[in-house]
């Protein structure tokens, strides 16, 4: 199974120009019958926002999801960063996100070399068959990602209340 | 355990049943002793390694709740669980691994929900506690838990009507879809369906922390999304119909282990 | 009052990286769920967790509506010496709640 990510293929201008448009259409009010979805392009977007003028870079990520889950409400995810969490280098930062659930973020965690080992365990809610990605901060203003695919046949946030 | 070939002709399989002519008697192939599962079986690695760690297992929580409410006192006896039946590790050993019971004053089964609302009523001079509500499935759920790991038992012979009852019940068509619970749960269990293996539907587990519901919940709200499932109008909670059917599935899981409080997809 | 099953080792050695786990009972209602009336059923979520160690924080996270209802985490520290590992969350409509361990240090 391959769990180590790949980097997104659109160029970070292109994709900044495009996100920018999107967020302005999402920030109009509306009524909204159902919940509005997110796009691979405001995770893209969130992402650009975190890294700012960094450049990020593939590896040092390990993403442990099943790659079918049972049900999307509650998906087990563990995430591993490969550091030595030491006062010289450490991992300061872990955020998870996804690109088809009503919102682009699932959780960040920030850590420091107290925190022993750059390593969570965690249960997310996937609403659909999609990708999760996770962007590391080291302490040395670098930045990583890597992505998954996750196969979800009952999705999560998208029901009704019975 | 080998798992049977994953195949989607479980959908064609229900078009099929669903069209033969309906006055025919369905005789549904009872799950011989020895090949029963618990949906434990079923389930992918990482469900069962939720359910298997105290620490991460979310039905703890309610076992933590409903440790703290079998010593609250409450009602106008001003009496707590504890009062009566002292330590549940030792007084409510094994318990829940042989409810539904017969209920002599009633002349029927109740089940432990059922048990609990009339020590509620009766001994402590309190309100029943409302079915699903977050009390009633605590105290469930810890006495439930008391039971782990033990066998169910379903040998008392007042009971036998009712599993009959609940037999009829489990192998009638019913809804839309006009599908009996056999014809899934005896016949076709193991089968995928929407991609996840169909259980043999055992009780040993409830009350469950359903990952659909995102919460912990009863056997006759299980049945109630079952019922739905196939597009039948449920019958309303405490109905003896969910009675009859909760004591026939404890016959049909006599001497499999409790796993309270079991986690499922 | 929220309730929280937490794992703290009671005993470690200095240096020893350890485990630790935390599982609140908490809906993470997402804000995103409708009744079947169609009125919008407000978020209401626990939005940050904090675990510190005798006063230093070894753990912080941002929760948004995607993480699962009953929040489970389980993260490291390094036992540097005996005291106390202390958890707090705050969430929506002004929850606050804590508790605390013991862990003694060789």
């Amino acid at each position: 199974m391959d769990r180590i990510g790949k980097q997104t293929k659109a160029t970070r201008r292109a994709v900044v120009t495009g996100a920018g448009a999107a967020l302005l259409g999402a920030a109009a009010p509306t009524v909204v019958v159902g919940p509005a979805r997110a796009t691979p392009e405001e995770m893209q977007a969130t992402i650009n926002k975190l890294v700012g003028d960094a450049k990020l870079k593939a590896g040092k990520i390990t993403i442990d999801i099943p790659p079918l889950v049972e049900n999307g409400n509650t998906v087990p995810c563990t995430v591993t960063v490969d550091s030595p969490m030491t006062e010289q280098n450490y991992c300061k930062a872990i955020h998870v996100l996804n690109e088809r659930n009503p919102q682009p973020n699932v959780i960040s965690v920030y850590l420091n070399p107290r925190s022993g080992r750059a390593a969570f365990s965690t249960r997310i809610r996937l609403s659909d068959t999609q990708n999760v990605t996770v962007v590391a901060e080291l302490s040395n203003g670098s930045f990583w990602s890597a992505s998954v695919n996750v196969v979800v046949t009952i999705g999560a946030c998208l029901e009704d209340v019975i | 355990m080998t798992r049977r070939p994953s195949r989607f002709r479980i959908l064609l399989l229900a078009i099929v049943l669903s069209a033969a002519p309906f006055s025919s008697p369905f005789e549904a192939a009872e799950i011989p002793l020895a090949e029963r599962r618990s949906s434990y079986d079923m389930m992918s690695a990482e469900t069962r390694a939720m359910q298997d760690e105290d620490t991460s297992n979310p039905g703890m929580l309610w076992v933590l709740e409903g440790r703290e409410l079998w010593s609250r006192k409450v009602g106008a006896a001003r009496r707590a669980c504890a009062d009566c039946h002292g330590d549940a590790a030792e007084s409510m050993k094994g318990v829940a691994a042989r409810y539904p019971a017969f209920d002599e004053s009633l002349g029927r089964p109740i089940n432990l929900e059922g048990r609990i609302n009339l020590c509620r009523t009766e001994r402590q001079q309190a309100p029943a506690l409302a079915p699903e509500s977050r009390e009633g499935l605590a105290l469930a759920t810890f006495i439930g838990t008391q039971s782990r790991g033990m066998p169910i038992k379903s040998d008392d012979h007042r009971l036998t009507p009712f599993i009959e009852k609940g037999r009829a019940l489990f192998s009638q068509r019913q809804g839309q879809l006009n599908l009996a619970c056999s014809q899934c749960h005896d016949d076709n269990w193991g089968r995928l369906l929407a991609g996840i293996p169909m259980p043999q539907g055992h009780p040993n587990g409830y009350p469950i922390y359903r990952l659909e519901w995102q919460t912990l919940g009863s056997l006759q709200r299980r049945l109630r999304n079952c019922m739905i499932g196939v597009r039948a109008e449920p019958y309303l909670y405490g109905a003896p119909e969910y009675l009859a059917l909760e004591t026939f599935l404890m016959w049909r899981a006599r001497g499999m282990l409790i796993e309270t409080p079991g986690v499922r997809p | 009052m929220t309730r929280a099953l937490i794992n703290v080792p009671t005993k470690a050695k200095r240096g020893e990286i350890i485990g630790l786990k935390v599982l609140i009972s908490h809906k993470m209602e997402t804000g995103f769920r409708y009744t079947t009336t169609g009125e919008r059923i407000e978020r209401d979520i626990i939005h940050t967790f904090i675990a510190t160690y005798n006063g230093d924080e070894i753990f912080r996270a941002n929760l948004h509506p995607a993480m699962s209802a009953n929040p489970f985490l389980a993260f490291h520290a390094v036992a540097t010496e005996s005291g106390v590992i202390d958890f707090q969350w705050h969430g929506d409509n002004g929850l606050a709640a804590r508790q605390t361990a013991k862990i003694t240090v060789e």
